[in-house]
């Protein structure tokens, strides 16, 4: 199969590879896929508690070239996003960006649910009572 | 540096030999008769180079020249072994003994029979090594049993079976014995005797000949077997395979199997090196590599290994001026991980992590000092990408997690 120019560009130069400290409040996880599927996206996003937008990305991705230029392409799809329009991103985005063949698609599903389950985990400290914004930052960029 | 890209896939085909192709080329347009041409010498001509090539298949296999039957291929070599011998025997029985690591064409010719309601079959399962153990044929064996095909050696992951204790067990009982010996022929000393074999295919293109020949042993005598044939028409090769005959491609199987034979040994042993040197380069350099298949039981060019936590196609992706294959599911129509490597109990994450390197004729050292440095490279890129060996790196169990697929 030949990969699109995108792809390979994501692929060779992956955007915003690493990890945040998981126990940040400020950062949310999402882990999605399964190894024995052949893809697991790790997204990580940095959200100001105050403004609600997505300061920074972080990714690390078990997959296959389309599922790592996907999660690169995300990471900066959403930076300066607010958190509600960034739950608003559907695959197709990603599918038309990065040229995905249909067996690919898949590839960019668990893109988009990565950004939710971030999303989601996030809210659950910010919105379940939890202190907003209460500890230090302290990256670990990997 | 060596040239690139490099072609280190040798299990899927193999470029045509020099010396094979200067043997085909006069057959294309000079000497063009048809082998059934009886009464011209055009037709002679062609009849005399396709006996030549059936000698020199029988030579490398230590059979007669009239047991070889010309096919299109070991595809159609397998159908017509499995589908002829159960027709033709449909009167003693219908239970056939296989493998679960088998070839598609063999596995698919099985379930065709057993849909059709012509056969009822026993997939054996192989040990962590991909080994058949020949006990389990002989538990296998009924009065029913009409057929046992195994493999020679696996396509990949190069373990070679005990063929000769198969082929005993097997006719002991009276029931045929077809071996699927693509990986092998040519490749590793492959005897009809010494290893009970009634039925063998063998393909060009794996040993260094051209795409679409193939053959297939029959046995004449002590037994003689006999096969229904599949196709019907002007009744050649006795009547078994009809079809007129890809003349130039015979002569280039012929070719191939006489060179095969002449430079076994030599190969083998420049083979095994360069292999080894492959396979140490990697573990050295890379810790959680495990090896897919025998650890000396194997063909002297294979390498299957899996690297843990990081994706079979993207390594591919990462290694683009080298030609491996992978067992990972994005490489394959059907988006399972090889089945192949799943039999051998290893885990589907890890068969997802699969590659095969396939070390062949044209292969120097020189390549196989930079492909170690560019899987090293890549595998350690990847596995900084990789959010599985961060977790394995932070003690966390894999197998705990509770993983959210769609």
């Amino acid at each position: 199969m030949a990969y699109s120019d995108k792809v390979i560009d994501h692929y060779n130069n992956p955007r915003n590879v690493g990890s945040f400290d998981k126990s940040d409040a400020d950062v949310g996880t999402g882990i999605v896929g399964a190894p024995e599927c052949g893809d697991v996206m790790k997204l990580q996003l940095r959200i100001n508690p105050e403004s609600r937008m997505i300061e920074d990305a972080r990714f690390k991705t078990f997959g296959c070239g389309s599922a790592i230029a996907s999660s690169s392409y995300v990471t900066e799809l959403v930076k300066g996003k607010h958190i509600d329009e960034a739950m608003t991103i559907r695959n197709t985005v990603i599918v038309k960006e990065l040229n995905l063949p249909p067996v690919k698609i898949h590839c960019s599903v668990l893109a988009e649910d990565a950004i939710k389950a971030a999303i989601g985990d996030w809210k659950k400290h910010h919105e379940d009572g939890a202190p907003a914004a209460a500890e230090p930052r302290k990256a670990q960029e990997g | 540096m060596p040239k690139l890209p490099i072609y280190m896939d040798n299990h899927a085909t193999t470029p045509v030999d020099q010396r094979v192709l200067e043997a085909m080329l006069p057959y294309f347009s000079e000497k063009f008769g048809n082998a059934a041409s009886r009464n011209h010498s055009f037709g002679w001509e062609a009849e005399e180079a396709v006996d030549r090539a059936r000698g020199q298949i029988a030579q490398l296999i230590n059979a007669k020249s009239k047991e070889i039957i010309f096919t299109s291929g070991a595809t159609e070599s397998d159908n017509l072994a499995i589908k002829g011998v159960v027709e033709f025997y449909r009167e003693k029985g219908d239970h056939i003994v296989t493998c679960v690591t088998e070839h598609k064409a063999v596995l698919d010719s099985c379930r065709a029979l057993e849909r059709a309601g012509k056969a009822s079959v026993t997939y054996l399962p192989v040990d962590k090594y991909g080994m058949v153990d020949p006990d389990a044929v002989r538990k296998a064996l009924t009065d029913r049993t009409v057929l046992v095909t195994i493999m020679y050696a696996n396509n990949e992951i190069g373990t070679i079976h005990p063929v000769a204790e198969i082929g005993r067990i097997a006719r002991e009982r009276g029931v045929v014995f077809h071996c699927d010996a693509v990986q092998a022929a040519g490749k590793i000393p492959v005897d009809v005797e010494r290893d009970n074999i009634d039925l063998l295919s063998i393909s060009a293109h794996k040993i260094y000949g051209p795409k679409g020949v193939g053959a297939l042993y029959v046995r004449s005598r002590g037994p003689r077997v006999r096969i229904t044939p599949q196709m019907d028409g002007g009744g050649h090769e006795r009547g078994m395979r009809s079809g007129t005959l890809n003349v130039t491609g015979i002569v280039g199987l012929g070719k191939a199997c006489e060179v095969a034979a002449s430079e076994m040994a030599e190969e083998n042993r420049r083979l095994l090196d360069l292999r080894d040197k492959l396979q140490a380069g990697i573990f050295e350099r890379l810790d959680e590599v495990s090896l897919n298949g025998h650890p000396t039981e194997r063909l002297p060019g294979n390498l299957n290994v899996s690297f843990a936590y990081v994706e079979g196609e993207s390594l591919l992706m990462g290694l683009h001026d080298i030609a491996v294959s992978s067992g990972s599911a994005c490489t394959s129509a059907t988006l399972e991980p090889s089945y192949v490597i799943r039999a051998l109990g290893v885990s589907d994450e890890l068969a997802h992590s699969s590659i095969r390197f396939g070390l062949g004729r044209f292969n120097t050292e020189e390549e196989v000092d930079f492909v170690t440095g560019r899987v090293t490279h890549e595998v350690k890129r990847l596995r900084e990408m990789s959010p599985l060996y961060e977790m394995a790196r932070d003690g966390i169990d894999l197998k705990s997690v509770q993983w959210k697929a769609e």
